[in-house]
């Protein structure tokens, strides 16, 4: 059920140069039943900035979700802003997750993360790892200095960090580091810009992939058709990633 | 008796709060948070008699206190409409005001005489401003005469009284309104939303992938309120009121300004649960202002 509730702060940090983690308790997080769905965010309590902020949920626990977001734009800086016992405005969960049943037990599931893209693949590693299933995860950032839960995945499975400046781990793209692993993968997931999943989606077909996609929200439910995506596939041509989305099986939206 | 009932043509509504055209679609993603019979009538998403992509993306983009899209008028088109999307709100208790663009008079003139046979549709809303599409929409809002025309014909074939949604992108909208008026119309709804733009600093290219977009939310509401006193005050068919609308007073003054009833648009995009909440709490507000029955509100500041 889709909940508007005024969460509790637990907790806020900055985790990466300009990234943020925050804790918010409330009933909302015992309606999440998949990883890779998003809460839609009011930034102050005024008319401006005016517009909610969608953001992956990075992890779901007992009463207490975790966004991690960047904070680039007007509303991303006010939410940074609040404080432990501060209130947050929150609608969801929204949208469709990663299927988590879509790994084989005993089998290796790919996770590609790029950038602010990283986070709801956090949520899905420990789903996936508690359904028996491996993650291996390769995480492209910018430089060193945006990089963030390289530990936290570590602990989850074997990972590997890509940098473009090369400042920390491969200097390059996710998909230089994806050329080398030599595993077997049942499935992939992947979130992060689009040239990114462009690419991983080339270079693992024949294997089974879901995409997860960002776009412009207006109403962040599927009412307003601000966020549509062409599809080759479907029968009216297109998906909203608010209510369709934010995750497709692989090859269905046209990138 | 209910002291927000408001009666309109074809509409008889049990209270004055409606969701805006475009911003509801046909009402089943808000469905699924609140029970839509609360509302007074959906005003729901342009339907146009072929199926409707609508524009690249980015079509939205934010503003201060506003927010500007470039939709398109994406729609299932007619058949889907009238087979699927209007049964479907049948479960409700609440008039439906069906939204009709087109791009030449034979396409309103078709939408509008299949759409006004659906049995939960009251009334049709005639879109001669829609600022976001390329031929029709804002093209029939910004002539008087083509606009008279236009309504004269809708009216010939509607089996429900039609309202027209007038441009705010005019110089003098009375002028447009007395023309529409005299073309038969049963009433008015304004404002559609204003052209603007949204530059990107880094790049220098508009925000918006279409370039302009239409400019709602609070920041309107000036402009909104002050068109609908000028038009209610030059014609004598009754006004709906939309423009920035977010809060009870908002209702309040949208009605003193001489609307008989208003939509609110942007506003369900920052709170989900805008219309139920502004329903709820309108008779507290009477009680304080000393307001018995809300149609005593109606241009009371033309009576001033």
């Amino acid at each position: 059920m889709i909940l508007n509730e005024r969460m509790k702060v637990a907790g806020q940090r900055e985790i990466a140069r300009n990234i943020f983690e925050l804790v918010l308790e409330g009933e909302l997080a015992d309606e999440i039943r998949e990883p890779g769905k998003f809460v839609h965010v009011r930034a102050g309590e005024t008319m401006d900035p005016l517009l909610r902020r969608p953001i992956s949920i990075a992890d779901y626990d007992d009463g207490r979700i975790t966004l991690i977001y960047r904070a680039e734009g007007d509303g991303t800086r006010v939410i940074s802003e609040k404080e432990r016992h501060g209130q947050a405005d929150v609608l969801g969960p929204l949208g469709n997750g990663f299927p988590v049943e879509a790994g084989a037990p005993g089998t290796k599931a790919l996770l590609v993360g790029g950038g602010i893209g990283v986070p709801p693949l956090y949520g899905l590693s420990k789903r996936l790892k508690e359904a028996g299933v491996e993650p291996v995860h390769v995480l492209g950032f910018q430089s060193d200095d945006v990089v963030f839960y390289e530990e936290e995945f570590s602990r989850l499975g074997e990972t590997h960090i890509a940098t473009v400046d090369g400042s920390r781990g491969t200097k390059g793209f996710v998909t230089d580091v994806m050329g080398a692993l030599g595993h077997e993968f049942s499935v992939y997931y992947s979130c992060g810009p689009l040239p990114m999943l462009k690419a991983v989606a080339d270079g693992m077909q024949g294997t089974e992939g879901y995409l997860s996609f960002e776009e412009r929200m207006g109403c962040g439910i599927g009412a307003c058709f601000a966020c549509v995506c062409r599809t080759d596939t479907n029968d009216p041509g297109y998906v909203k990633v608010c209510s369709d989305g934010p995750v497709f099986k692989a090859g269905v939206v046209s990138i | 008796m209910n002291r927000l009932q408001v009666e309109l043509p074809g509409l008889s509504l049990k209270n004055p709060i409606m969701p805006a055209s475009g911003c509801f679609g046909f009402g089943k993603e808000y469905a699924q948070l609140y029970d839509l019979s609360k509302l007074g009538a959906i005003m729901v998403k342009a339907t146009t008699l072929e199926p409707r992509f609508g524009n690249p993306t980015p079509r939205v983009a934010e503003t201060p206190a506003g927010m500007l899209n470039a939709i398109g008028l994406q729609n299932p088109g007619l058949e889907k409409v009238v087979t699927e999307e209007l049964p479907w709100l049948e479960q409700y208790d609440v008039p439906i005001i069906a939204n009709v663009a087109g791009s030449e008079t034979e396409d309103y003139v078709a939408v509008a005489e299949r759409i006004s046979e659906a049995p939960n549709v009251h009334a049709l809303e005639l879109n001669i401003s829609c600022p976001n599409v390329k031929c029709g929409g804002i093209t029939f809002g910004t002539d008087p005469k083509i606009a008279g025309e236009l309504t004269r014909a809708v009216k010939a074939v509607s089996s429900v009284p039609v309202y027209v949604k007038l441009s705010p992108n005019v110089t003098d909208v009375t002028e447009i309104a007395r023309a529409v008026e005299a073309g038969g119309a049963d009433g008015l709804t304004l404002i559609n939303t204003l052209v603007g733009m949204r530059f990107d600093p880094r790049t220098g290219r508009p925000v918006i992938a279409n370039g302009t977009g239409g400019l709602s939310g609070p920041a309107v509401k000036p402009v909104a309120l002050r068109m609908v006193y000028e038009v209610s005050r030059s014609v004598s068919i009754p006004v709906i009121g939309m423009g920035g609308i977010s809060d009870v007073d908002d209702v309040i003054n949208f009605m003193s300004a001489g609307a008989s009833a208003v939509a609110v648009g942007t506003a369900n995009f920052v709170d989900h649960f805008v219309c139920p909440k502004l329903i709820d709490v309108l008779p507290d507000r009477l009680d304080e202002l000393g307001i018995g029955n809300i149609t005593e509100l109606i241009g009371r500041s033309h009576r001033i």
